[in-house]
């Protein structure tokens, strides 16, 4: 989230879209209720459910699942086409006014640069045309053919109201009642948030579904003030703490990122991500990069790092492509993966097309799993009738199954999706013999590297010099682990300004990354949680919830990652002179000498209002892309695609271009494209969602919640049920291309039939909770039917949006 | 009059017995026979978040036992945190059975080990159990780590090993996990965020 949860409070308008917060974040839902009974806030609900979160909006309006960069495109011609934009803010903020190369063009729903054969893009063509100095040219009036502006305005013109309906099959009325109540918010004073979740996340265009909503927002000037934003609403309750500290295949912690191969040096792999200002004044904080990167080098790898060895740079893996979770099991089914652990995570039931899981898995040498609960993945070689049919004695992995604490059971910190780190005691003891997860990573590391040490082997010199200074070296305490990350200084830290002046100590930790220095004097685990844990003790375990401004910033409860701040790019809550928006929703303003206000003002505190530097100081910019020249790989732009899997035969926007049907740049394996329904076979578009009652996979091992919701189920609407004969309750067999579930209907008015470029569509919802371990009834795994491809830029699966066929059973 | 909650419930238990409802004008003897001891007075309070979703709730963990030496602490009741400044004491249907989680049946509570083509688990030791791992892993990458490309290039990384990190694990657990796969030069590796 660039906001949090208590800030929805502050909002005019909440548009949730791509997600159903009422029910799978109830108590985050509350901020929206609260923002209607208080603020007189309007919700718009925009899915293809009737879901929990709609019936309490204001207007719900139907989408079909897949089409959201359609309707949000549509968004963006009625507000350029009405002219109802922040002007001011647009211009100021904004990339608007950047002049892109004359070589830029899409045409037919392709970018320039496309390679059909390897389906990418090379983007060189979609740069800025830089003056003589390397800025970017800008034209202020906006008018000029190649400025931003005037590219999104013509890019978007396609998308008219009837397209929208055409694509979405949402009625041009609704869909225009919906543009009103949004565009309300390009008045100054007046805000929107955006609330979304996997709904946008889960499909092959998923990055982009995610920046056009950003777009809207921008266009409206809603990014940076209380009540506005971009926010996801994430899953679970630490994949953003797991993700801010870079456990993905090519991350490193605080969204640093792992070397590419052809970077041997480290001059050349700092370079790249050191980002020069691209205008005037501008800070690119990222430039700090070197001070952020050699002190992770050194909180790893302590004295063995040094400046003659390029901060012991060779340590770390280089990259040659991506090595996401869909690689990871289209190796595995090559029989190219020998051995995999699983920490807290069931990816027999959490990854699409179970079938080629389950077969993946099936050619490992050994399996380690390591979880509180006896899990699916745990017992994929165990044979559970139709739900699980395989033949134990043909599978030949070990497995080692490994017990670990839950919640209640350990101290430390996790990092809600408001970016609060908070901090938990332990209150119980564990069951068994259970250990918790630092204790059980310890041991496996300190015995690996007690055999390198004996043996040598391979590469030993990242395990043997791997700093390791735990009291106890079999368990870490999370004491000691959060203040590694968070960092200390390893000779004194003076300030640059005055020499004299001794910042921290050696030995002390470090107050914030702004102590961080790139000659090996600090050392610091994750940049963006530096102060989590500072001289004052543990910042996270803060417990003062007083909210003095009245606006929901209570700055003393926990920790918020960046430096304690609760709004992300806050300097754009104020006009370009330093005056908020909307005094009522102050966060910081220019007080003649300084910014200040109820937030920690995300901007250089004395940077004075006529240097004109921009609020989003991480882009080279200064000001937020509507436009990205780079770091999309499936376009500057979003564009709509199909779903892989459609209910329709063409893509109605570029209907004669057949390359431009689904996302052209995501990655397809061999053997998956084949596997790809088509509509004739698998008629009806599909989804996967969640209940309230359940969470994921691991409240079917819980009493009270099997009890609220025991058996699985498939949800349909009235026209569907009665056209192929099922009624509530009857037993039904939903196929796609891959495999099959036999499960009950529950006939509801909540799926409403759509009408899609002339033809009839009828959706499918499909809960996901069920699976062949638990206290509830055994049910199907709901990914058996979902197809095995992933978003461009991300590699999340789709599966938001597939197709299936549905008969009486 | 400033009170924090566990305060209340000890003025709550200990007001019944004195004379001050009886000032109120109650007559005391049925109110002595109407009151029990409220169970959770009893109890000892740890602060926690709720593991399921990201809104991140703070709960109160109810357990028996003072947390002493040798007393076993079991939780016996969860409730939300009324100071909490986003939950405000609630909880949603499933943070309400979070309960039901720590004590569920199907918690693991020992090592096990199920042999190539075997239909059943086999109770083993954690010193066995990690004995175990750690030789397959080294045995695995010293077969398999790549140091150079075959075109010269340093790249020190092993693909034949993978590792999937938690969702719900603390940031602590996380940041150790990091540390040792990284340190190994595993690339296949992910989280939850992935999917």
């Amino acid at each position: 989230m660039t906001n949090h949860w208590t800030d929805i409070k502050n909002a005019d308008v909440v548009l949730i879209m791509g997600g159903n917060a009422a029910e799978a974040h109830p108590c985050g839902f509350k901020w929206v209720t609260e923002a209607k009974h208080h603020n007189k806030a309007k919700l718009v609900v925009v899915d293809p459910r009737f879901t929990r979160s709609a019936a309490m909006s204001d207007y719900y309006a139907p989408i079909r699942v897949g089409t959201d960069i359609a309707f949000l495109g549509g968004i963006i011609n009625y507000l350029l086409a009405n002219d109802k934009i922040q002007h001011e803010y647009v211009k100021a903020y904004t990339n608007a006014s950047f002049v892109v190369n004359a070589s830029y063009k899409c045409e037919d729903g392709i970018f320039c640069g496309y390679d059909e054969a390897k389906r990418k893009y090379d983007n060189k063509d979609w740069a800025y045309e830089l003056d003589k100095d390397g800025f970017a040219v800008v034209d202020e009036t906006m008018q000029h053919e190649r400025c931003v502006m005037q590219i999104i305005k013509r890019h978007y013109s396609r998308y008219t109201p009837e397209m929208v309906e055409t694509i979405c099959g949402t009625p041009k009325a609704a869909f225009l009642k919906v543009c009103e109540m949004i565009a309300t918010t390009s008045r100054p004073d007046r805000v929107m948030t955006i609330m979304y979740a996997l709904g946008w996340t889960q499909h092959s265009q998923g990055s982009q579904m995610i920046r056009t909503g950003a777009m809207v927002q921008l266009l409206l000037g809603n990014i940076g003030l209380a009540g506005g934003g971009m926010n996801a609403l994430r899953g679970h309750s630490n994949i953003q703490g797991l993700t801010d500290l870079g456990l993905l295949s090519n991350l490193l912690p605080g969204y640093m990122t792992l070397p590419g191969q052809s970077e041997q040096k480290i001059e050349d792999y700092l370079a790249k991500r050191a980002l020069k200002p691209l205008r005037p004044n501008q800070m690119s904080y990222w430039q700090n990069y070197p001070k952020f990167f050699v002190s992770f080098q050194k909180a790893w790898w302590g004295k063995a790092a040094t400046a003659e060895n390029q901060w012991a740079y060779d340590y770390l893996p280089k990259l040659d492509k991506g090595y996401d979770v869909l690689q990871a099991f289209e190796m595995m089914h090559q029989g190219k993966i020998n051995g995999y652990l699983c920490q807290g995570f069931n990816p027999v039931a959490s990854f699409p097309n179970k079938a080629k899981i389950v077969g993946a898995l099936s050619k490992l040498k050994f399996l380690v799993i390591i979880d509180p609960l006896a899990t699916e993945t745990s017992e994929f070689w165990q044979n559970f009738g139709p739900y699980n049919d395989v033949k134990p004695e043909e599978i030949q992995t070990e497995v080692l199954r490994l017990p670990s604490t839950c919640f209640a059971e350990e101290d430390g910190s996790l990092t809600n999706s408001g970016r609060w780190l908070q901090w938990h005691w332990k209150g119980a003891e564990p069951p068994g013999e259970a250990k918790a997860d630092p204790e059980i990573m310890a041991e496996i590391f300190t015995r690996v590297r007690a055999l390198y040490q004996k043996d040598q082997g391979a590469f030993p010199d990242p395990i043997v010099n791997l700093t390791w200074p735990y009291r106890n070296p079999k368990f870490p305490s999370p004491e000691e682990l959060a203040m590694e990350f968070s960092g200390k200084a390893l000779a004194d830290v003076t300030d640059p300004k005055d020499p004299t002046k001794v910042l921290a100590k050696a030995g002390e930790q470090v107050a914030g990354f702004a102590q961080l220095r790139d000659d090996g004097s600090t050392s610091c685990g994750c940049w963006i949680y530096s102060g989590s844990w500072t001289q004052a003790g543990n910042q996270m375990a803060r417990r003062d919830n007083a909210d003095p401004f009245g606006i929901g910033q209570t700055l003393n409860w926990a920790w918020a990652w960046p430096a304690n701040r609760r709004i992300l790019y806050n300097r754009a809550s104020a006009d370009p002179a330093g005056k908020p928006w909307n005094a009522k929703r102050k966060l910081v303003a220019w007080t003649g000498e300084k910014w200040a206000g109820s937030d920690i003002p995300d901007m250089r505190p004395d940077a004075k209002p006529e240097e004109g530097v921009g609020p989003f100081i991480m882009t080279a910019e200064g000001v937020a892309k509507l436009f990205v020249p780079s770091g999309m790989v499936d376009g500057p732009l979003p564009e709509h695609y199909e779903p892989f899997e459609s209910p329709l035969a063409t893509n109605p926007l570029n209907p004669k271009n057949a390359k431009a049907f689904a996302n052209p740049a995501a990655r397809v394996f061999k053997g998956d494209m084949e596997q790809f329904g088509k509509p004739d076979k698998f008629p009806y578009a599909a989804t996967t969602y969640r209940l309230t009652e359940h969470f994921h996979y691991w409240t079917k091992h819980v009493h009270d919640n099997a009890v609220a919701q025991p058996q699985q189920f498939v949800e349909i609407g009235e026209e569907l049920a009665a056209a192929k004969g099922i009624r509530n309750g009857d037993k039904v067999r939903v196929t796609s291309n891959r495999g099959k579930i036999e499960t009950v209907a529950v006939v509801t008015k909540r799926i409403r039939t759509i009408t899609c470029d002339g033809k009839k569509v009828f959706q499918v919802g499909i809960p996901i909770h069920w699976g062949f371990k638990g206290v509830a009834q055994r049910g199907y795994i709901a990914n058996t039917l979902t197809p095995f491809v992933g978003d461009a830029n991300t590699q999340t699966p789709e599966f938001k949006a597939f197709t299936v066929n549905i008969e009486k059973a | 009059m400033d009170m924090n909650r566990r305060q209340f419930f000890k003025v709550c238990s200990a007001g019944i017995g004195g004379s001050s409802i009886a000032a109120l004008g109650f007559s005391v003897k049925p109110a002595l026979a109407e009151a029990r001891n409220f169970k959770l007075a009893r109890t000892t309070e740890t602060r926690n978040t709720c593991p399921y979703c990201s809104v991140g709730c703070g709960i109160i963990m109810y357990s028996l036992g003072d947390k002493s030496k040798n007393v076993k602490a079991e939780i016996i009741h969860i409730e939300g945190d009324p100071d909490h400044p986003v939950n405000r004491g609630t909880l949603c249907p499933k943070g309400a059975g979070l309960m039901g989680f720590i004590h569920s049946e199907n918690r693991l509570k020992h090592p096990e080990y199920r042999a190539p083509g075997s239909k059943e688990w086999k109770r083993i030791s954690w010193d066995e159990a990690f004995g175990k791992i750690a030789k397959l892993m080294k045995d695995d990458r010293d077969k398999n780590f790549v140091a150079k490309t075959d075109d010269g290039l340093t790249v020190n990384r092993w693909l034949t090993t993978g590792f999937l990190a938690a969702s719900a694990s603390s940031n602590e657990s996380g940041y150790i996990t990091h540390k040792v796969v990284r340190s190994m030069g595993m690339l296949v590796f992910d989280n939850q965020a992935r999917v």
